[in-house]
């Protein structure tokens, strides 16, 4: 489903995007939906404790439209600002997105200015409709950049920008470099970095393949064994 | 040439660890260092030489993506339109919008053509056929105009004008930006809102005529109603732009049109919604307190709707485009 946005450059150098699919876009939305309506509801909570207490209903009946102006209504703004204002200030991002490894980019893969994210949020109401975001939903899944109608509107799409900010502190060293040659030490390293993340019996099969090309790996090796040789590898 | 390249990653290193961290000062800084400014621009074409190499060593490699990583962020950084916020915003004010509001002149026309014939037929409609105004308003507001008072008497006792006007500011924004996205299709949806609310503004005022309260209803919305209604008309001019750009895209395609349309729109809502802020707080605070006149709400009203008019025709001249 995820395809690819070419980004040409002066230079000759072309770099692609991956575009996020709906699984990528709904993950996301899912973490914002949740941290909004926590944000909300600790406002609603906080400010109602101050308003009244326990009693906060109590303090509804004397005082209703003070109630709606404090607690209500900074909460109902919370939920509804978050997406325009922290995709404006994180310039494409929000913490969801982060999370999910995901941002907005324009068509040519530049941070989208105010205009374009303003319009895109203004078009939820469109993609909302019938319920339960269907109409974006679907639409993430019948276009072939993954796009649901505000991001037509916008010009914008979601890409994947989920690149590890440490690569260049943990590189190959040049004994590394010497024994393996860079592109099969950077495989050991990428293979060490989604270590967590791998089946135990996958990890360990691609370790063993890799290992071999050393030397004779012995049977029997524990997952621990293996990934200590990885990393002796690299020093 | 093991030996090379590693000697190669060992020379670059530093300079990509350099670069990395004087882009994100640039990035995050208000106002970055010029050296650091310098630094990432001649950066340019050394990462594209090193991601080069680097594809060609170690394709798909951590440190190959982090380079296409802080590539790309030296483009953008590049080739990015400079940002001045406050000189768009009073851009936007000056003369953007009326620009805008230029373009669509037909488009407004033609949506106030269709609001005013909706309000007469719904004026028409609850003279012939009084029954109906349940179509129209709520059982509430009914009984107080046969009792001879309006439901906008006493409403500050129900809620305070602070209230009221956030209620109020926050309804209209809704129902303009409604009528905005919903000229997605194909423009019908824009035609539906606006014929709507004209029959509606028709039939209500048609009924309190009927039961001698048109002057005091007329009386209440003097002072914002201008302003609020005119916003309304441009709000579905916009959506009918897109309506348009979708079935007539001209030499564009069907999405570049309605992407143009849309950002168009966008920058024009951004306008009226400011404008509907105002008439939101007119409205919560002036309108309901029977302290002001009709001459003084005719003022203000009129007063209002003048500077919005202002603002729309471009008589407020116009800001220079930055270069691009």
């Amino acid at each position: 489903m995820d395809g690819t946005l070419k980004i040409p450059s002066v230079t000759g150098i072309d770099v692609e995007l991956r575009i996020a699919g709906p699984g990528g876009r709904s993950y996301a939305f899912v973490i914002d939906w949740h941290i909004r309506v926590l944000v909300a509801l600790a406002w609603i909570i906080v400010s109602g404790f101050s308003f009244g207490g326990i009693d906060a209903v109590a303090a509804l009946e004397a005082s209703p439209s003070d109630f709606l102006l404090i607690v209500v209504l900074p909460a109902a703004m919370l939920y509804v600002l978050y997406h325009p204002v922290l995709e404006v200030l994180m310039r494409g991002r929000t913490p969801g997105k982060r999370m999910a490894g995901v941002r907005i980019v324009k068509r040519d893969g530049g941070v989208p200015g105010v205009g374009p994210l303003l319009v895109r949020n203004l078009f939820r109401l469109i993609d909302s409709l019938p319920f339960l975001y269907l109409v974006g939903l679907v639409a993430t899944m019948l276009t072939k950049q993954c796009v649901r109608v505000g991001d037509i509107a916008a010009g914008t799409l979601l890409v994947y920008d989920d690149t590890d900010a440490t690569a260049f502190d943990d590189a190959p060293t040049s004994r590394g470099i010497e024994r393996l040659g860079l592109e099969r030490a950077e495989l050991v390293r990428d293979l060490l970095a989604r270590w967590p993340e791998l089946r135990q019996d996958a990890r360990a099969a691609l370790a063993r393949r890799l290992l071999e090309r050393e030397g004779p790996v012995p049977e029997g090796l524990g997952d621990d064994a293996l990934r200590e040789r990885l990393e002796q590898l690299l020093k | 040439m093991v030996d090379k390249t590693s000697r190669w990653l060992e020379d670059r290193l530093p300079v990509w660890r350099d670069v990395a961290v004087r882009l994100d000062a640039v990035e995050r800084g208000r106002a970055a260092a010029p050296e650091d400014v310098v630094k990432v621009i001649s950066a340019y074409p050394e990462i594209a030489r090193d991601l080069a190499i680097a594809r060609r060593e170690a394709p798909r490699g951590p440190l190959t993506r982090r380079l296409e990583q802080i590539y790309l962020e030296l483009h953008r950084s590049i080739f990015r339109s400079p940002g001045d916020w406050r000189r768009d915003l009073a851009r936007l004010f000056v003369s953007d919008a009326a620009e805008i509001a230029q373009s669509l002149r037909w488009h407004i026309v033609w949506v106030t053509a269709l609001f005013f014939a909706s309000a007469s037929a719904g004026a028409w409609l609850i003279n012939q056929y009084p029954e109906l105004v349940g179509l129209f308003a709520s059982e509430a507001m009914i009984e107080q105009v046969q009792s001879g008072r309006l439901w906008t008497e006493g409403l500050l006792n129900v809620a305070p004008s602070s209230l009221l006007a956030v209620q109020i500011f926050t309804n209209n924004i809704s129902v303009s930006l409604f009528a905005l996205v919903v000229g997605i299709f194909y423009g019908l949806g824009t035609a539906y809102i606006i014929g709507l609310n004209g029959m509606l503004l028709g039939a209500v005022f048609s009924y309190t005529a009927q039961h001698g309260l048109a002057e005091r209803l007329f009386e209440f919305v003097a002072a914002h109603g201008f302003v609020e209604l005119s916003v309304i008309m441009v709000a579905g001019a916009c959506g009918v732009s897109l309506g348009e750009a979708l079935a007539r895209p001209g030499r564009e395609t069907r999405v570049q049109a309605f992407q143009c349309a849309s950002l168009r729109a966008g920058k024009l809502m951004v306008v009226c919604c400011a404008f509907l802020v105002g008439a939101g707080l007119i409205e919560g605070y002036i309108s309901p307190d029977p302290a002001y006149s009709l001459a003084l709400r005719l003022s203000i009203g009129l007063g209002y709707l003048a500077v919005f008019v202002i603002v729309l025709s471009g008589a407020l001249g116009r800001l220079p485009r930055r270069a691009e």
